[in-house]
C-alpha cells in the first residue's frame, strides 16, 4: 500500500469532532492576584500576512495546569528559580566571582533582558541567546566551566533572568544586523522535516487549536520559557523543546546550542512580538 | 544527604480567631521510588521524604506518612483552625535520617 504520511496527519487533525471547543480559551492569566499578562496580542507586521492574532501557548492547556501558572507557590518552575538565586551569588572559576559581583541585584540588572533576546552582540559579532550570554560570562569574565546547553543549571538560571521581565512585551528586534539569521531562522520554521515531511507552520500556524492525537496544538510561542513540564518535572529550554518538536516529524535534529536553532529561536520568539514575558510558564 | 531539598510553606500572616486557614506546603525532593534501575542495570536505591508532619503551638495538625509512589516534589494543601495566636511547625522527614523544618507564625487579626 502507498500511503502518504502527511496525509495521515491531516486525516488524523480533521477527524477530530469537538474542534468547535478546542480552540484558544478566553480566560485570563493574572499571576498572583496582580499582575495581568498579555496572552493575545494583534500579530507583528512581519506576521500580518499569515496570523491575525498571536497567543500564548497557556489558553491551550487544561484549566489545572493553567492554575499552576497562576499562584508563584502552586508554579513547580519556582524550584529551579529558587536554585539558581543560590547559584547567581556563588563564587565559581578562577577569576573568583559569582554573577552577583559585577551585576548585584538580579532583579535590577537583569529586568527586561528577556524580553529583547536572541539579541545581537555587537562586540562578539554574532546574535545570542540568553544560554550563549551566560556561558560566555562563565567562561570570559569569570574564568568558569561553560554549563551544558539545556542543563538543568543553565536552564534554571535562563529562568531566574528571564522572570525578572515578566509581563513585560516580548520586543526581539529583527532588523539591523540581526537581519540574516532572522530570515535563515524563517526559512527553518517554513521547511518540511523528518519522515513526516511536516514543517513548524504545519503543526503551529495551520492547525493550532486543533487536536493532534491527544495534544491540543497551540502556536508554539516561546514567551512562556523556560517551561516546567509535567511530563519531565523539570524546567526545559527552548532548544530542548524544538528539538522534541523537530524530532517528532522523525527527523535527525539540528543540535541544541548550534547556529540553526539559534536563528530558529531569533525567529520563534519574533513571532510573539507583544505577548508578556511568562517565564517560568507550566505545560503538559 | 539528598541534594536541592528545600521546603516552603505559605500560609496567612494573620487570621480571626477560630478561623479556618488554608496552608500550603512543598518540599523539592527527587523522590526516588526505589523501583528504578540505572544503565548498567543496578536498582537506584530509595530515597523518599517518608512522613510530613504540621503541628499548631505543638499540637498536631496532620500527620502523614508518603510512599515511594509519590512523584517529585510532594505538596499537601489543608486546612487548619487558628485558635489563638501562635505557630504552626512544619517538618518532613528524609529515609537518609535528615530532618528538615520550618515554622510559620500566625497573629491574630
Ligand atoms: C566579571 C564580571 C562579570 C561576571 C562575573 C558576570 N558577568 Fe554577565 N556581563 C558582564 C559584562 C561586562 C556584560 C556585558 C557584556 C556584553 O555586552 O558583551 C555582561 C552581560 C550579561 C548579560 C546580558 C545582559 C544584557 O543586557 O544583554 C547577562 C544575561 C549576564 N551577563 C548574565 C550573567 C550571569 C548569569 C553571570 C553568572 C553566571 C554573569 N553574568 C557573570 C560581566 C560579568
Ligand atoms: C507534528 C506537529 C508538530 C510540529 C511539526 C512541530 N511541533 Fe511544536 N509542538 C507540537 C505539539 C503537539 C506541542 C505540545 C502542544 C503545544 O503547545 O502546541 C508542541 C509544542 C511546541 C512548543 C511549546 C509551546 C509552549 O507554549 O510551551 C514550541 C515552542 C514548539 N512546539 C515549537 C516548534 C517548532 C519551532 C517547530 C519546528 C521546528 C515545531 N514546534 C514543530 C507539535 C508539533
Amino acid at each position: 500500500m502507498t500511503f502518504k504520511p502527511t496525509t495521515a496527519i491531516a486525516a488524523l487533525l480533521l477527524a477530530v469532532p469537538t474542534l468547535a471547543i478546542a480552540e484558544a480559551d478566553d480566560d485570563t492569566l493574572i499571576v498572583n492576584d496582580e499582575l495581568e499578562m498579555v496572552t493575545k496580542a494583534a500579530a507583528p507586521a512581519h506576521l500580518a500576512d499569515d496570523l491575525d492574532e498571536v497567543i500564548s501557548g497557556w489558553h491551550f492547556r487544561s484549566d489545572e495546569t493553567q492554575a499552576l501558572q497562576m499562584d508563584d507557590f502552586d508554579n513547580p518552575g519556582m524550584l529551579g528559580v529558587e536554585l539558581a538565586i543560590d547559584a547567581w551569588e556563588t563564587v565559581e572559576g578562577t577569576a573568583e566571582k559569582s554573577c552577583a559581583s559585577c551585576h548585584g541585584d538580579v532583579e535590577e540588572s537583569m529586568a527586561g533582558v528577556r524580553a529583547v533576546y536572541p539579541k545581537w552582540n555587537e562586540a562578539a559579532g554574532e546574535v545570542r541567546t540568553l544560554e550563549m550570554q551566560v556561558n560566555d560570562c562563565r567562561e570570559n569574565q569569570m574564568g568558569a566551566e561553560k554549563l551544558g546547553y539545556t542543563s538543568g543549571a543553565l536552564t534554571n538560571m535562563v529562568a531566574l533572568i528571564s522572570l525578572q521581565s515578566r509581563g513585560m512585551p516580548v520586543n526581539v528586534a529583527i532588523d539591523g544586523p540581526a537581519q540574516a539569521m532572522w530570515e535563515q531562522g524563517k526559512e527553518l520554521y517554513y521547511t518540511r522535516t523528518g519522515q513526516l515531511e511536516l514543517s513548524c507552520a504545519n503543526c503551529h500556524e495551520q492547525n493550532y487549536g486543533n487536536m493532534i492525537r491527544a495534544d491540543h496544538l497551540s502556536q508554539g510561542q516561546i514567551n512562556g520559557f523556560p517551561v516546567y513540564r509535567l511530563k519531565n518535572a523539570k524546567l526545559n529550554s527552548v532548544h530542548a523543546r524544538f528539538k522534541g518538536c523537530v524530532r517528532d516529524t522523525r527527523a535527525e535534529t539540528y543540535s541544541p546550542g548550534s547556529a540553526d536553532f539559534v536563528a530558529l529561536e531569533l525567529y520563534v520568539a519574533s513571532r510573539g512580538n507583544g505577548l508578556s514575558v511568562e517565564a517560568p510558564s507550566v505545560r503538559n | 544527604m539528598a541534594k536541592g531539598v528545600k521546603p516552603r510553606v505559605k500560609a496567612p500572616k494573620k487570621a480571626a480567631a477560630g478561623e479556618t486557614v488554608t496552608l500550603k506546603t512543598l518540599i523539592s525532593h527527587k523522590m526516588e521510588s526505589g523501583q528504578r534501575k540505572n544503565k548498567d542495570g543496578s536498582v537506584i536505591p530509595r530515597s523518599i521524604i517518608n512522613r510530613f508532619t504540621c503541628a499548631f503551638n505543638g499540637k498536631t495538625v496532620v500527620d502523614v506518612k508518603l510512599e515511594p509512589a509519590i512523584s517529585t516534589n510532594p505538596y499537601f494543601e489543608f486546612e487548619a483552625v487558628v485558635p489563638e495566636a501562635g505557630e504552626f511547625q512544619f517538618t518532613w522527614y528524609d529515609d537518609d535520617g535528615s530532618v528538615y523544618e520550618t515554622a510559620k507564625k500566625v497573629a491574630i487579626a
